[in-house]
């Protein structure tokens, strides 16, 4: 079978690519969380974590390790094989939609050996990311429920229902989107965003898709679990959500898959929209830089928007105040989904009568 | 061997091991578990088979919407291995004779089936775009009919789900 017949030179450069995503993921995700405390500092007008290094840089560092410390409780009565697998799931579904974001443009090298920045380019990947965002509930469901506690439990049950109503909307929004791109490829949908002008329009699918981005983004805050949707975490009803009996590292790999969830998502919305690691006048630079500086150009370009959407989410979380849960539903099932099938038969509306493509 | 069987075997192994291990665990949770371990095995078997707009539909679908509704069912009742509840005698042999007809459908299926008519390494009909193609030409038809079953079951879902007719209770409980 031809999919099957690798060459070890190809593994090895896969396995380097795959270990600097997952240590960047977690590194970004670390500072993410100081970050976020920076941020709500800023807005609150405060200082923030300022104590640990110089501007606090080293708070993450000492956070981690007070997890490690901290001593480790299962609960007696609790289901313990699915208690401990919880975190473990959080954690592998947070990583695993990074295998198909393109980091960066392939690079070619002295030899003629084209190095991708992409772990792996499968002509489902807007789909993959699909599955794995459906899987990503069951840490959540998993840990909840296995806690034998009753808070734990109704906070799994919001976080799954809330998961299921707005993976509805976000699948919806997707199409929208595919019948512009044709195709599922993450690799093509960035590379059909090439630059930032084409054909006297914008390139990129944020200027074609202002509703289905709208649409995904908020769907994006709701799967996070991010607020103002963050009622499976809602400390003022349910004491403290899904991982109330969880302690030490498996608290922190609880904590620390949302950040993973945040960074992985940005980089997906920047993908699907924002054009990738693709900017304005790329064709200009790539003809003065060499190929090894444009291609360290395009990943520092797809890293900042990242950056850039993370802050977003950080914004929103320190200025909207949570929603309540009927609201939630509401919102999700007669707001978002009739506009979101509203939006899919506009889009092929325009592309058969007005572009006859 | 080569890595196509090694995987083949592995994957049939899993699929066949966690089906046996959703009918035989006592606790509910466990056999969903075991239940989406098969899922992704399946999964695995698609790609094998260069359908991968199948595999990933199979992951959406079964272990990521199906299967969590499962749970959920699974959660709110909190069943558990010691108040599973025990069948009556006339319900378990009702099993055993549809499982065994189910089982012979099955048998006759596989049996009459010509196993060298799937040429595994030239097969495309699994990816998306030839897959989109054949079911809007070849079987459309059929296509369109189940997606009238789908609004038809929903539907009724929503008819049976729907609150009865009764009188709206006031607030301190009685009919107005």
């Amino acid at each position: 079978m031809l999919l099957l017949q690798v060459d070890t030179a190809l593994i090895i450069e896969k396995v380097i690519l795959i270990s600097v995503i997952l240590m960047g993921s977690l590194g970004i995700a670390m500072y993410a969380t100081w970050g976020e405390r920076k941020v709500a500092a800023v807005m609150q007008d405060r200082l923030g974590p300022d104590r640990a290094g110089p501007f606090g840089l080293l708070q993450p560092l000492a956070d981690g390790l007070k997890l490690f410390f901290k001593e480790e409780i299962i609960p007696d009565r609790s289901t313990r094989f699915i208690f401990i697998l919880g975190p473990c799931l959080a954690m592998l579904t947070a990583l695993m939609t990074s295998a198909v974001v393109p980091w960066g443009p392939d690079y070619t090298t002295a030899t003629g050996h084209v190095v991708s920045f992409q772990v792996a380019d499968i002509n489902i990947g807007m789909l993959f990311v699909f599955g794995v965002v459906s899987l990503g509930v069951y840490g959540v469901m998993l840990g909840g429920w296995a806690s034998n506690n009753k808070f734990s439990l109704l906070s799994s049950i919001r976080a799954a229902s809330q998961a299921i109503s707005y993976e509805l909307a976000l699948g919806i929004s997707l199409i929208a989107l595919l019948m512009l791109t044709g195709t599922l490829s993450l690799r093509e949908i960035v590379a059909q965003q090439h630059g930032f002008w084409n054909d006297g329009y914008f390139s990129w699918n944020f200027f074609k898709q202002p509703v289905g981005f709208i649409i995904f983004l908020t769907c994006a805050f709701a799967e996070l679990n991010r607020a103002p949707f963050d009622l499976p975490e809602c400390e003022s009803e349910l004491n403290m959500g899904y991982h109330q009996e969880y302690s030490s590292m498996k608290l922190g790999f609880y904590l620390f898959a949302e950040y993973i969830n945040m960074f992985v998502s940005s980089a997906i919305i920047v993908t699907l929209f924002f054009g990738g690691y693709n900017f304005p006048f790329m064709d200009k630079v790539a003809a003065g830089a060499g190929p090894m500086l444009f291609t360290i150009i395009c990943i520092l370009v797809l890293l900042t928007k990242v950056v850039c959407m993370i802050l977003f989410f950080m914004f929103i979380r320190w200025t909207v105040p949570r929603f309540r849960y009927d609201q939630l539903m509401k919102l999700g099932w007669r707001s978002l989904i009739p506009l979101a099938l509203i939006n899919m038969l506009v889009t092929g509306v325009l592309i058969l009568w007005v572009f006859k493509k | 061997m080569a890595i196509y069987d090694i995987l083949f075997w592995v994957l049939s192994a899993i699929a066949v091991g966690c089906a046996l291990g959703v009918i035989l665990s006592r606790n509910p949770v466990n056999s969903v578990m075991f239940l989406i371990i098969t899922f992704f095995a399946i999964s695995g078997h698609y790609v094998l088979m260069n359908a991968q707009f199948l595999a990933i539909v199979n992951v959406i679908v079964y272990a990521g919407a199906i299967m969590v509704l499962f749970l959920f069912v699974i959660m709110l009742m909190n069943l558990n291995a010691d108040v599973e509840p025990q069948k009556g005698q006339l319900v378990q042999l009702a099993g055993v004779i549809s499982g065994g007809v189910f089982f012979l459908v099955i048998l006759a299926a596989i049996k009459s089936a010509k196993p060298e008519l799937m040429d595994k390494t030239s097969t495309n009909i699994g990816l998306i775009s030839d897959l989109g193609k054949v079911l809007f030409t070849k079987y459309v038809l059929p296509f369109e009919i189940s997606s009238v079953l789908f609004l038809s079951a929903m539907i009724g879902a929503v008819v049976i789900g729907k609150k009865e007719e009764t009188k709206p209770l006031t607030h301190n409980g009685e009919e107005e």
